[in-house]
């Protein structure tokens, strides 16, 4: 053969299969489409998105996913809470603060976390976190603190807010949205500080020179001078933490409660969406409209997480030449 | 960082206010403080699934079939499962993920074609595992007829994981000094000449880091396998690529959730959560440790 051919035929294998990932997306994208049209179309977009019933195996079967929806919105949303703050802390602490012996030390435990089964932590939930919320918290909270607040007399705060205590303090069952959230946020802490951390080390070092001999102590350098120069990509960083948080199944799983309804406090039970697919997909009959379903949640996850991605690489093309999000 | 600026950035870090600035030391303490949350966590985790798990571990722990519907007996073929799904998995997609990261380097020109399919990557890395999982039941499970198989199981965590091999292989390769592949070229050597004896022996450490980091990633899933490998309980070890396979992370989940045991088997729970740990982590430690050394031995 000749050198000629056999380096075209090289390039031609390697280029063919280095667009296997695209085929892989394009194949997900249309098979979970194709999945779930029946559902959309049988029963209507609205009617699937905005139905307030998940009775998927009553007779007659109603598919409504907004509790499902409404579950992960919630969920997303109390560990947001917690993980963003602590992700970006974390990821500041590494950049900008610590002694690189410490950072040698945390960056390994960091990235070991990441890791980090998420089955190991949905069962460390359910042994230890839900067992305290419920035996342990909650009488404290629902019982002891009302009582010690009616104990005081001070108008509003013996009556008005004792009440409260009493009412929606009260922790029914250890395996609900917070469980769920305090556990997601442990594993999303990484995901945001490793990317928030890559963003962070990009700035570069003559914009913190100018700013000490300026004057500006540390602290006031980090937060007037090296979180605005990279805050798209801190913003990279904590849309890729709320993409895991949305499709982390294990945890939600076996620690969010499973109850299919719309959770109206932070201690309410809740079926977030991948939880309902891993709950259910083993129960639902092939081809019944039941799986259709739960294929339909697939698309309507698959759509936002490429929404997400969408616009998180338009936020690092945009604002960077280095891009943030690579490190995954 | 590059080696050896640490010192570089010193004289800042001695930069001190005359004056006490409660602002400032207030904030700093309060990163101090969040910074280390992650890292405390995950100790705490870990000492406690060791102290309620290692009296469990044992060898006939993990060399003895589940016995008595599971409530008592070891593991084995549950963690030879996981090592299974893991080995194809790897077997599939190193190949494939290292020559996409050459194409990538080395092949693409910049265009439709490299930016397809680096958002497709991109994509490919947000999606979440349980989707992955609807995928390989669509496809491997149903439409290749494998049924729930080893095989299914390890292509949907191939598929998973190739964004992850791609990145940190093309990482690898472009670490390879320019000045390598031009002395090559000007001995005569054709491309694909100097790809195969210059390039990729100069990356495969760094492949390598990547592929055990990535194996480490794989073998706590569980989503992608729930509907396309795992089985509650098979017997023995598979015989061949189409059987079910027991994997451990779905054990510890089925053992925690589902069966009329669940108390009674907690201390199973505990040592194959333990194994799992030390599998996972393990796998982890070894990569960050050779990355360490290559960054420490790298000649050029």
């Amino acid at each position: 053969m000749k050198w000629q051919t056999k380096e075209k035929a090289v390039e031609v294998a390697v280029s063919s299969i280095g667009l296997v990932s695209v085929i892989v997306l394009l194949l997900i994208g249309f098979f979970l489409f194709k999945e779930a049209f029946q559902i959309f179309y049988k029963i209507g977009v609205l009617k699937v998105i905005f139905g307030k019933e998940w009775y998927p195996t009553c007779e007659p079967p109603s598919f409504g996913m907004f509790p499902l929806i409404m579950g992960t919105v919630a969920v997303t949303v109390l560990t947001a809470a917690m993980a963003i703050p602590l992700g970006l802390a974390t990821a500041v602490y590494i950049a900008e603060i610590a002694h690189y012996r410490v950072k040698e030390f945390l960056k390994p435990l960091i990235e070991m976390l990441a890791s980090f089964p998420s089955v190991v932590l949905g069962f460390f939930g359910m042994v230890v976190i839900a067992p305290i919320l419920s035996n342990w918290l909650s009488p404290i909270l629902s019982e002891r603190l009302p009582e010690l607040l009616r104990g005081t007399n001070i108008p509003f705060i013996s009556t008005t807010l004792a009440d409260f205590c009493y009412d929606k303090l009260f922790i029914s069952s250890g395996l609900n949205i917070t469980t769920a959230a305090l556990m997601l946020t442990i594993r999303a802490i990484p995901v945001i500080a490793s990317i928030a951390e890559d963003a962070l080390t990009a700035v570069p070092r003559t914009y913190r020179e100018a700013s000490y001999s300026l004057g500006a102590g540390k602290w006031e350098t980090i937060w007037r001078v090296v979180i605005p120069a990279s805050v798209s990509g801190l913003s990279v960083a904590v849309i890729l933490g709320i993409g895991t948080i949305v499709g982390e199944t294990m945890i939600v799983l076996m620690v969010a409660g499973g109850a299919a309804v719309v959770p109206h406090w932070i201690f309410d039970a809740a079926r977030p969406m991948p939880a309902a697919i891993a709950a259910e997909m083993a129960e639902s009959p092939y081809q019944s409209l039941h799986y259709h379903a739960l294929f339909g949640i697939g698309a309507i996850l698959f759509i936002f997480t490429f929404l997400l991605s969408l616009v998180s690489d338009f936020i690092s093309k945009k604002y960077r030449a280095v891009r943030i999000g690579e490190k995954v | 960082m590059i080696q050896g600026t640490e010192g570089i950035q010193k004289p800042f870090g001695l930069v001190r206010k005359k004056r006490f600035n409660l602002k400032e030391s207030f904030f700093l303490s309060l990163i101090r403080m969040l910074g280390f949350t992650g890292a405390i966590l995950l100790i705490i985790i870990l000492f406690f699934v060791a102290y309620n798990g290692i009296h469990v571990l044992s060898w006939k722990f993990i060399t003895q079939p589940p016995v008595e519907a599971m409530t008592e007996g070891g593991i084995f073929p549950v963690i030879v499962g996981t090592i299974l799904l893991t080995i194809i998995c790897m077997m599939v997609v190193i190949p494939i993920g290292v020559a996409t990261a050459i194409f990538l380097t080395e092949y693409s020109k910049p265009g439709f074609i490299l930016n397809m399919v680096m958002m497709s990557m991109y994509t490919l890395a947000g999606i979440p595992s349980v989707v992955f999982g609807l995928f390989g039941l669509a496809v491997f499970v149903v439409i290749f007829n494998f049924g729930m198989s080893l095989l299914a199981g390890a292509l949907t965590l191939a598929v998973m994981i190739l964004p992850y091999i791609i990145s940190t292989s093309e990482e690898a390769i472009k670490a390879v000094p320019y000045s390598f592949k031009e002395a090559s070229l000007a001995c005569g050597a054709t491309k694909w000449q100097t790809i195969r004896k210059v390039i990729l022996p100069a990356a495969t450490p760094g492949i390598l880091t990547g592929s055990i980091l990535g194996t480490a990633k794989v073998s706590g899933e569980t989503a992608p396998i729930m509907f396309t490998a795992a089985a509650f309980f098979t017997p023995g070890i598979p015989r061949s690529l189409f059987e079910p396979v027991m994997a451990l992370p779905y054990h510890i989940y089925v053992l925690a959730t589902a069966g009329t045991f669940i108390e009674e088997t907690r201390p199973i729970q505990y040592g194959t959560a333990l194994t799992l740990i030390i599998l996972v982590l393990g796998m982890n430690l070894l990569g960050i440790l050779l990355r360490a050394r290559q960054r420490g031995k790298k000649a050029w």
